[in-house]
């Protein structure tokens, strides 16, 4: 009875992250003083500013008017040319990020195809397309080839790592079960593993299409081709109601990618 | 049939999970492996096929040595030995079919289990075999819409899929309610009768094992400390497999945990019905 009354009047706080007050305050402290020091190092323009102003508007006032007929032509070839793209790089990538990955997981590749793996896995993801785009255009020349192969890199990247990831995480009983009963190497793979990823590859190959069809538009901007290109002549020449129509189809395309690749994925949880 | 001499496993960790196991099994004997947790009850068995490594020590299966055998060799031996697992290890995305037919993977080429093209005789007795656990209305169904039950049967239909000559069964029934498991005991049971098969059961369920198995061997430490019929499992003999424990007081505390949870599962009925009756 009386530990109970004693117990009446005790506090509790939280214990905080960094347990010294003196260097909790100081962290606080000097990551304010940073940021304002970084916020007066953007020097800002006003002139320039309004100057964009009014650019910007014109621009706006571009899609209250898009124009998708004077670049008809243009525009027709630009979208051949990365859904082409989009396609053949989607395709190429998940066919080698299916080895890549499997070759990639801890659990059953052997130790050097697994650091091999890991390497070029790290390789296609540790810079931005747009980088491998420019080295592309560089070696291959102006055009979609360069676009091609810039997205399946990207592709390999993303897929290989996340279907590594999957095969880690399976679970181990299955796989154990069909080792058990005698099977091989790819009978283990084909039963014990396959099953266990394969909706969640299926729903990724989906998801990097759409990503792939917005990376096409981009890698046209440095020169690999694609409605990317036309979209960034129709910038340099001032002619934003292209560059609005041109957007808009861009944003069309990905709704509908969006939708359908949704729709698929629930279909083969 | 089988013979385990002086077998020991030590994991990479420093446990050493068996210390020199010796036994032998002859051909169509069915054994209850029984022993605390950690006792290395799954690690005996798991070295039985290989799934695990033994560290020293020799399996012998009929004439051939297992701990010896290439990889090639160790697969087709794999064959000979059918598995039972206390989760089932059913492939979950898979039919009930294609996991009683992966029990034929040693045998059919990569391209036959790749195109689910199994030899005509492979599915005829994967038909029989599901009409033995009473599953032929489930064939096309994907595994994990099964019960627990259900899905055991269809491990025991996989097991018996490679016309072993010995079953490792590891805890088949941990994951089952009470009444379940002991049909699945009795049908694993009678099966082994049925085809003279071998069998090596692990069970941490006493009682369950001594209804069922004809010789029990008991683990404690990585070592067999008993090794004889179920009624010589008595006050002593559980003593030295599982640690001192007045098992008598053991048993009079698992009545009254029963009729706590009758009571309470009685109250919550009577507070559904009350709550119903206030919603009405």
């Amino acid at each position: 009875m009386s530990a109970v009354s004693v117990a009446a009047g005790r506090t509790w706080r939280r214990t905080p992250f960094i347990a010294n007050p003196w260097l909790r305050w100081a962290m606080y402290a000097g990551a304010l003083v940073y940021l304002v020091l970084a916020l007066g190092s953007l020097h800002v323009n006003w002139a320039r500013l309004a100057d964009g102003m009014v650019r910007g508007w014109r621009f706006i006032e571009g899609f209250m008017h898009p124009n998708f007929t004077s670049r008809a032509d243009e525009i027709a070839v630009g979208l051949q040319e990365s859904i082409a793209m989009t396609v053949c790089a989607t395709v190429v990538g998940i066919g080698l990020s299916i080895p890549i990955g499997i070759g990639a997981a801890r659990n059953i590749a052997p130790r050097p195809v697994y650091y091999l793996c890991r390497g070029i896995v790290a390789v296609a993801r540790s810079f931005q397309e747009i980088l491998y785009a420019i080295f592309f255009v560089a070696m291959f020349g102006f055009g979609t080839f360069a676009g091609f192969l810039t997205i399946s890199f990207a592709t390999v990247g993303f897929l290989g790592k996340l279907l590594a990831e999957d095969i880690e995480d399976i679970d181990e009983g299955q796989v154990e079960a069909m080792r058990a009963t005698g099977a091989s190497w790819l009978q283990v793979l084909n039963y014990g593993i396959e099953p266990q990823v394969l909706p969640r590859l299926i729903g990724l190959s989906l998801y990097r299409f759409d990503i792939n069809f917005r990376e096409s538009a981009v890698v046209g901007i440095v020169g690999a081709g694609g409605i990317g290109a036309t979209l960034n002549t129709a910038i340099n020449r001032y002619e934003y109601d292209v560059a609005a129509a041109i957007l808009m189809i861009i944003i069309l395309i990905v709704l509908v990618c969006e939708y359908a690749s949704s729709h698929v994925r629930r279909w083969v949880q | 049939m089988l013979r385990v001499t002086d077998l020991a496993k030590r994991y990479r960790t420093g446990d050493e999970a068996l210390r020199g196991v010796t036994f032998e099994v002859p051909a169509g004997q069915v054994v209850g492996l029984i022993g605390p947790s950690g006792a290395g009850k799954s690690t005996l068995i798991r070295c039985i096929n290989r799934l695990v490594e033994p560290t020293s020590g020799a399996i012998n299966l009929g004439d051939v040595e297992i701990t010896n055998l290439s990889r090639a060799q160790l697969r087709k031996a794999r064959r000979r030995i059918g598995m039972i697992f206390q989760e089932f290890a059913l492939v979950e995305r898979l039919s009930v079919m294609e996991n009683v037919l992966s029990g034929r993977l040693g045998y059919v080429p990569f391209w036959r289990s790749f195109l689910r093209r199994f030899p005509g005789a492979d599915i005829d007795k994967a038909f029989r075999l599901l009409d033995r656990v009473g599953l032929s209305e489930h064939v096309d169904k994907r595994a994990d819409a099964l019960s627990g039950g259900q899905r055991q049967r269809v491990g025991i239909a996989r097991a018996l899929e490679q016309d072993p000559e010995l079953l490792l069964v590891d805890e088949p029934t941990a994951s089952l309610d009470p009444k379940t498991s002991r049909q699945i005991m009795r049908l694993i049971c009678e099966i082994c009768a049925e085809r003279g098969l071998a069998a090596i059961i692990n069970i941490h369920d006493v009682a369950l094992a001594q209804m069922f198995v004809f010789r029990i061997v008991g683990l404690r430490a990585g070592k067999v400390v008993y090794d004889g019929p179920p009624a010589g499992l008595d006050q002593v003999t559980l003593a030295a497999i599982y640690g001192e424990e007045d098992w008598t007081a053991l048993s009079a505390k698992h009545k009254e945990d029963a009729e706590d949870a009758a009571a309470v599962s009685a109250a919550a009925l009577v507070s559904t019905r009350a709550k119903l009756g206030v919603e009405q």
